[in-house]
């Protein structure tokens, strides 16, 4: 029998990314003690180290390898250039606020590392267990971000409910997986397409394994009903790692979504497209109304959240390319206005000081005009107002939706994205019409004060010319293997 | 005309530019710098919009200046500019009165002055491009865009209820456009994939589908408007705005709603107009009716201008719902007058603010007696808003209720009917404020208006006289377009 070595190319990255964990780790382990920042550093190379390969091999055709189970498309390489760039930006406002709180050594390196490890494995998965793979790598490096606030009850809890129903849902995926293996006898996913398209297979089965992966994407995604992790988890881990977790998990989330419902089961649309519209209805009444009761800026940013995703559902619901590229056009939006504001919350925070409560953004106007204006931009964004990006992203989300004919779905996405604005026009109150209640300076470093400057006039800028970023989605969705 | 230079980017972004620039002066230590350079922007935007005036072309009924390149292909969005008679006048209020609101402000505001200054100018900028827009998204980024500088100014300077009133007039306008921008990706869907407002002037559509659009885009500028009973965000945001808040609000952000009828619900859903016209005949007057007597027993005097501006906005919407040239173009008459006489009525009330710090009209009384030259301009502008002969109050009411009579004799007397209330509430108001002995010491205390409060009264009176006595110009450069605008409407779309 011979062995047939297998192409490594498309796999550059990820081959790259774990050799550079094992780095971080061990020279964090020699030298962590003298050189606190080495890991933070050997991090940021590492990532860069990803952007240059993943230009480098990428290439406008689909290409498998390690027997079909591995896909480099490019909806791969571009989601991932997302994901390590937003890491990077992650790493940067997380910096002096973990040092801050005696965090900055080489677990949370290694460990976001890792986990963006596992999200590139995820896009690139064309098999059902390569997701899982992937899913379970990145998701096992959440939970042990999230608890490594270990001193906090707080972040302890955050940790077990996140762990425990995180582990719930993956057993959801897994029992899907095999529902679905047991329909169709396969578990790769081109395959899968094919069985499906033949409909040589119990229907009832796989719609039951389908409902099982449904469910347990919503979780990740963090959408109702399955979110009840996300404000727990949102308020008990540190900001630096709540950071992480809302942003590049959900390029990754809608990556698995791509390779799982729209290629995978895509001729199943019929089926699971009511469950998405429950879902993202749900999402965006829970999301919106309960945000408006919190306190605490970020429970409010994770019931936002929560929201945003059912928004992307529904760009996905349409079941078509354009459906799909606006969903994505939303997520990377969603991505970019996420890392603005939670550097934000990092940046008001100083040692011993957590800038989480909607109070402590009174008065910002006062203290610093810029950042109050950066931060407007941000809240303008996320509500959907010109001339921010934020409206590009409901208006492409709605055009695919009322593409699919669903006009009242359109009317109740725009009506509950209206109680929204509510609470986000709250913090510009704060900002802009209250007195401020300390005078501390704010004194960020200097890249922080660039990037997050960069980043709010990101929003206002892509509000201008948000014709490339869009253009780039749909390509990254007509090149792939869907 | 095809006119090679960029006229209306230049008249769109060079507001814009000068306010990013009076911001950047920074904090209140640098506050004269912000000043004179928001009147040098104002000034200048107002400058460079004449021309739009001087080689306006009034034979032709096609857009002019226009500006055409691609912006979002993806979504075959272009920065479409053109104006035609409608937006071209509308164009130059909002130019003429950014400059007197910064001159307005320029001592009254001592905190953040540059913000203060900036917002005005940018909102300007974003005004003008609201009307000049012929594509749909480019419009509907212009129109909400000019929410967030409002919001801030009634929200930062305005009043002890500022934050209630800033985040009704927030939500309230948004919940509106937003189903317009629903019936915008409708009309991109049905019309092939196109956002141009032109194509949709002549996309046909069946009845059902125009009603619904038409619902769409009535909330939207019904709010704006403001229609009875979507009206009640304007008296809470009045009273709470600074004065140029007031100013602004008044003069030029409500000619938004008016604009938007014509632009968008008469032309692009002409059967939907004619069927639901009786609907918006009698909530037109209702407002001038209803909202009349309310405005009468206002204690506040800031409520009862609002209150008299929503009046007074029934007789646009009225008009343009009438389906006749004297009905719009009295209408239009309306608007500009209304810009003028409002504005000056909130800038004397602000005047009086400014010196007392109440605007309940308790607090005043024999004010002639304190202020004998700022008495005789309130005269006048009083005198304007209740429609006197001579001012430019009388012709666009007078022309409307014309156009009224042509169509119906009972909408005619009851539009007629605010030659009364309007006289009742207004001259009211001015004698119990103006006339009679001093009978608080405090206003003892008030002084008469200074050079820079006299420059600003006295032009826009200039204005209010010579609308009044020769509005021919204005008619004439509308004329053309009303016509063609009729005749389109008057044509069937099914």
């Amino acid at each position: 029998m011979n062995f047939l070595q297998p192409d490594f190319a498309p796999a550059y990255p990820e081959i790259f990314l774990l050799i550079m964990v094992c780095v971080v780790l061990l020279a964090d382990l020699a030298w962590g003690k003298e050189k606190p920042h080495l890991a933070y550093l050997l991090a940021q190379f590492a990532l860069l180290g990803c952007v240059l390969i993943t230009f480098a091999t990428s290439s406008p055709g689909v290409v498998y390898t390690f027997s079909g189970m591995f896909v480099d498309d490019a909806l791969a390489d571009i989601l991932k250039m997302m994901v390590y760039v937003t890491v990077s930006v992650v790493l940067v406002y997380s910096r002096s606020y973990i040092s801050a709180r005696g965090m900055l050594g080489g677990e949370f390196f290694s460990l976001a590392l890792f986990a963006t490890l596992g999200m590139m494995v995820m896009i690139s998965a064309s098999h059902f267990l390569t997701l899982y793979l992937g899913l379970e790598l990145l998701s096992l490096s959440q939970y042990a971000m999230v608890a490594l606030r270990r001193n906090s009850g707080d972040g302890t809890e955050a940790a077990i409910k996140f762990f425990v129903l995180g582990a719930l849902a993956s057993g959801f995926l897994l029992y899907g997986m095999s529902m679905i293996y047991g329909a169709t006898g396969s578990l790769n996913i081109a395959r899968v397409t094919e069985v499906i398209q033949t409909g040589a297979m119990s229907h009832t089965v796989l719609v039951v394994g389908v409902v099982f992966i449904v469910a347990g994407i919503s979780f990740k995604l963090s959408a109702a009903p399955f979110h009840m992790w996300a404000p727990d988890v949102y308020e008990g881990a540190s900001t630096a790692v709540v950071l992480f977790i809302g942003s590049a998990p959900k390029l990754a989330a809608f990556g698995f979504i791509m390779r799982l419902l729209a290629e995978g089961l895509g001729a199943m649309v019929a089926d699971w497209q009511g469950m998405l519209i429950i879902l993202a209805v749900m999402s965006m009444v829970v999301g919106n109304i309960a945000a408006i009761a919190q306190t605490n800026i970020k429970r409010m940013l994770a019931y936002s959240t929560i929201s945003h995703m059912g928004f992307v559902l529904l760009g996905v619901i349409s079941g078509d390319g354009n459906g799909y590229s606006s969903s994505m056009f939303y997520v990377v939006i969603y991505v970019l206005m996420t890392l603005g504001t939670f550097g934000m919350i990092m940046l008001l925070s100083r040692a011993g000081f957590e800038a989480d409560k909607l109070e402590d953004f009174k008065g910002l106007n006062r203290r610093n005009p810029w950042y109050a204006f950066i931060m407007l931009l941000l809240m303008f964004s996320m509500a959907g107002i010109p001339p921010t990006v934020g409206i590009y992203a409901k208006l492409s989300v709605l055009q695919a939706v009322l593409n699919a004919g669903y006009i009242w779905l359109a009317v109740a996405a725009v009506l509950l994205s209206l109680i929204g604005v509510f609470y986000y026009l709250r913090i510009v109150k704060l900002m802009y019409f209250d007195e401020p209640e300390t005078d501390a300076l704010i004194l960020p470093q200097g890249d922080v004060k660039l990037l997050l400057s960069a980043n709010g006039l990101a929003v206002l800028g892509f509000g201008f010319f948000p014709q490339a970023l869009m253009a780039w989605c749909a390509y990254a969705i007509q090149h792939s293997s869907i | 005309m095809l006119f090679g230079f960029p006229l209306l980017s230049l008249i769109i972004w060079l507001p814009i530019i000068a306010g990013i620039g009076v911001l950047a002066t920074g904090g209140d230590r640098n506050a004269q710098a912000a000043r004179w350079i928001a009147l040098a922007g104002s000034v200048a935007g107002f400058l460079v919009a004449i021309p739009l005036y001087t080689r306006f072309d009034p034979l032709t009924n096609a857009m002019q200046f226009i500006e055409y390149s691609p912006w979002i292909e993806h979504f075959n969005i272009h920065y479409h500019l053109g104006i035609d008679g409608i937006a071209m006048p509308l164009i130059l209020l909002n130019c003429f009165t950014t400059p007197l609101v910064v001159i307005a402000g320029w001592q009254v505001i001592s905190k953040r002055v540059s913000q203060y200054m900036g917002a005005f100018l940018i909102m300007s900028g974003i005004v003008n491009g609201v009307f000049s827009s012929l594509d749909a998204i480019l419009f509907y980024i212009f129109w909400e865009a000019s929410l967030i500088p409002m919001f801030l100014i009634v929200g930062i300077w305005g009043g002890p209820n500022r934050v209630y009133a800033a985040i009704k007039f927030f939500l309230y306008t948004l919940l509106g456009s937003l189903l317009m921008l629903i019936a915008f990706i409708y009309l991109y869907q049905v019309s092939g994939g196109s956002f141009s407002i032109l194509d949709y002037h002549r996309l046909p559509l069946a009845l059902a589908p125009q009603v619904l659009i038409f619902f769409a885009f009535l909330l939207a500028f019904a709010v704006k408007v403001p229609m009875w009973p979507v009206h009640t965000w304007l008296p809470d945001a009045h009273v709470e705005a600074p004065t140029g808040g007031s100013v602004v609000l008044a003069a030029i952000l409500l000619k938004l709603g008016g604009y938007g009828f014509l632009r968008f619900s008469l032309p692009i859903v002409p059967d939907a107009s004619h069927y639901l016209s009786h609907m918006m005949i009698v909530l037109s007057l209702i407002a001038v009716v209803y909202i009349g007597f309310v405005a009468l027993v206002q204690a506040d005097m800031k409520k009862l201008i609002a209150y008299s501006s929503v009046s007074h906005m029934g007789f646009v919407t009225l008009g343009f719902f009438l389906f006749n040239a004297y009905g719009v173009e009295g209408a239009m008459v309306q608007m500009i007058s209304h810009g003028f006489i409002s504005g000056a009525m909130f800038l004397c009330v602000g005047v009086m603010y400014d010196r007392l710090h109440s605007r309940q009209i308790a607090d005043y009384g024999g004010v002639a007696n304190k202020m004998p030259v700022f008495a005789a301009f309130f005269m006048l502008f009083a005198m304007a808003n209740s429609g006197l002969p001579g001012t430019s109050g009388f012709v666009g009411e007078f022309i409307v209720i014309m156009a009224a009579i042509k169509v119906n004799f009972w909408y005619a007397f009851f539009a007629a009917i605010t030659l009364i209330t309007g006289a009742a509430y207004t001259l009211w108001m001015y004698k119990r404020v103006v006339f009679g002995a001093v009978v608080h010491p405090a206003v003892e205390g008030m002084n008469d208006i200074n050079g820079r409060e006299i420059t600003v009264l006295a032009i826009l009176a200039l204005a209010v006289l010579w609308m009044g006595l020769y509005p021919l110009p204005l008619m004439e450069v509308m004329h053309i377009t009303v016509d063609d605008l009729l005749t389109h409407v008057a044509r069937s779309k099914l």
